[in-house]
């Protein structure tokens, strides 16, 4: 049986696989609407995540499956203290998949341990978030048709940014790729994210979003989030510090894509939505799409 | 007993000097019915001075933990008085219940049914991960 815990569970040629599959569930959405006839997906979310349990169960019922679960730690069995491991293990009994959330980093792992059905990590703390990445790279297929010979620029938050630390692992894997990762002294990429990643992938860091953008093929925006900081100040000092707006954009290729994990605070400009090089609303879209073909693929389904 | 003569039993060589106690302490040795005898500050031409455990009796070893604590250590395996088998120890790829991870945002942070395992990434440098976490053990 398998699993999606992290994005390195996937090869490269499985992750082609994926999108060949979305890109068609796009195409052709009707040979798709009874794929998952009687089959149910439950989505077990241990901390609010509206968007992506959103996404997760907006495609589970494209697929003509049905959705189950609990949106938040106080409103499910957790809250009486039962373990990680017998939840998923009673939830395998009437579910056929789950999608988990959970604040503390490895949940997931220890789900797909106990369970008897398929466990796709739906985000646990500041760890790992795969479909995430699966939906950042269906978004690089369909903008740019290719996952080679890409600079990539990676803008704000990449200390605690795990959507970053996870893209780069997934795109480190492909040749002709080069980071250019922007962020405030404080919110550097971890030596850790370096020391496994870019071993044989450039990659050059700078204060400076003016200065990169003309390289770039890909802007890849994050927000600051406050919850990730201890006082008040040091986010609302960073919080602001890179800010996406059209004067910026002048200088950026014609075909530059902009891209963002939503939701955002004020990182990106609204002016910028009607760009068409903005691709973060796109990039929603195509979330629910590589979901799709991600709960086939985990069901066996065909 | 005498020190150097064991019928059945395993002799736990170069150890680091000074860390035998806690060897003992590790492999639960005050839990078993063995004969053990502990020598500290043994003379050794490799290591100046080692610490030596010797155990006379039926006693399951631990290995991942002898090798995770001193891959340096060797284990002698006495049958019948006499040498049958020696064993270097080496780092283990896995650790089970050895080390505790630190990290607050873990899940083995709140569970305590889970078993805290380590894989170790980098064997030059000796650097295990969580398996849940992915934390560094320091
Ligand atoms: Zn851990």
């Amino acid at each position: 049986m398998q699993n999606l815990i992290n994005i390195l569970d996937l090869s490269c040629e499985e992750i082609s696989e994926l999108i060949t599959v979305a890109d068609d569930i796009i195409d052709n959405p009707e040979n798709y609407y009874e794929k998952c006839a009687h089959k149910k997906l439950a989505t077990l979310f241990y901390e609010p995540s509206t968007r992506t349990r959103l996404s997760f169960e907006a495609a589970m019922l494209e697929l003509g499956g049905s959705v189950l679960g609990f949106s938040e730690a106080s409103s499910s069995s957790v809250s009486k203290g039962e373990s990680v491991g017998d939840t998923v293990k009673t939830v395998s009994a009437y579910a056929d998949i789950i999608a988990m959330r959970h604040p503390k980093e490895g949940a997931p792992l220890v789900a797909s341990q106990r369970a008897d059905i398929p466990i796709i990590n739906a985000g646990d703390g500041g760890h790992n978030h795969p479909t995430q990445t699966l939906t950042d790279l269906l978004t690089i297929h369909r903008e740019k048709g290719t996952f080679e010979n890409l600079t990539i620029g990676l803008c704000g938050d990449l200390k605690f940014g795990r959507t970053v630390h996870s893209l780069i692992a997934a795109m480190s894997r492909y040749s002709g790729i080069k980071f250019i990762l922007i962020s405030p002294e404080e919110l550097k990429i971890p030596s850790f994210v370096k020391e496994d990643y870019f071993g044989y992938t450039p990659y050059e860091e700078t204060t400076s979003l003016d200065e990169a953008l003309p390289n770039l093929d890909i802007l890849y925006m994050t927000r600051v989030q406050k919850e990730r900081f201890f006082n008040e100040e040091d986010y609302l000092r960073l919080k602001d510090s890179y800010i996406l707006t059209p004067g910026k954009l002048e200088n950026a290729k014609s075909d530059l894509s902009i891209m963002h994990p939503l939701p955002r605070v004020n990182e990106i400009s609204v002016d910028i939505d009607d760009d068409p090089r903005a691709a973060y609303f796109r990039q929603a879209k195509y979330g629910k799409y590589i979901r799709m073909a991600l709960i086939m693929k985990l069901l066996n389904i065909h | 007993m005498r020190v150097d003569e064991i019928k059945n039993g395993i002799v736990i060589d170069h150890i680091k000097v000074g860390k035998a106690m806690k060897i003992y302490d590790m492999l639960e040795l005050d839990g078993s019915d063995c004969t053990v005898a502990i020598l500290k500050n043994v003379p050794s031409k490799k290591m100046g001075k080692k610490d030596i455990i010797k155990i006379d009796g039926n006693f399951n070893v631990d290995y991942d933990m002898l090798g995770f604590l001193s891959p340096c250590i060797t284990v002698d395996i006495i049958k019948n008085g006499v040498l049958s088998e020696k064993k270097h120890m080496e780092l283990p790829d896995t650790l089970a219940n050895i080390l505790k991870c630190k990290n607050p945002r873990c899940i083995t942070s709140i569970e305590h049914g889970i078993p805290h395992i380590f894989k170790l990434v980098d064997r030059e440098n000796g650097v295990y991960r969580c398996l849940y976490c992915e934390t560094s053990a320091k």
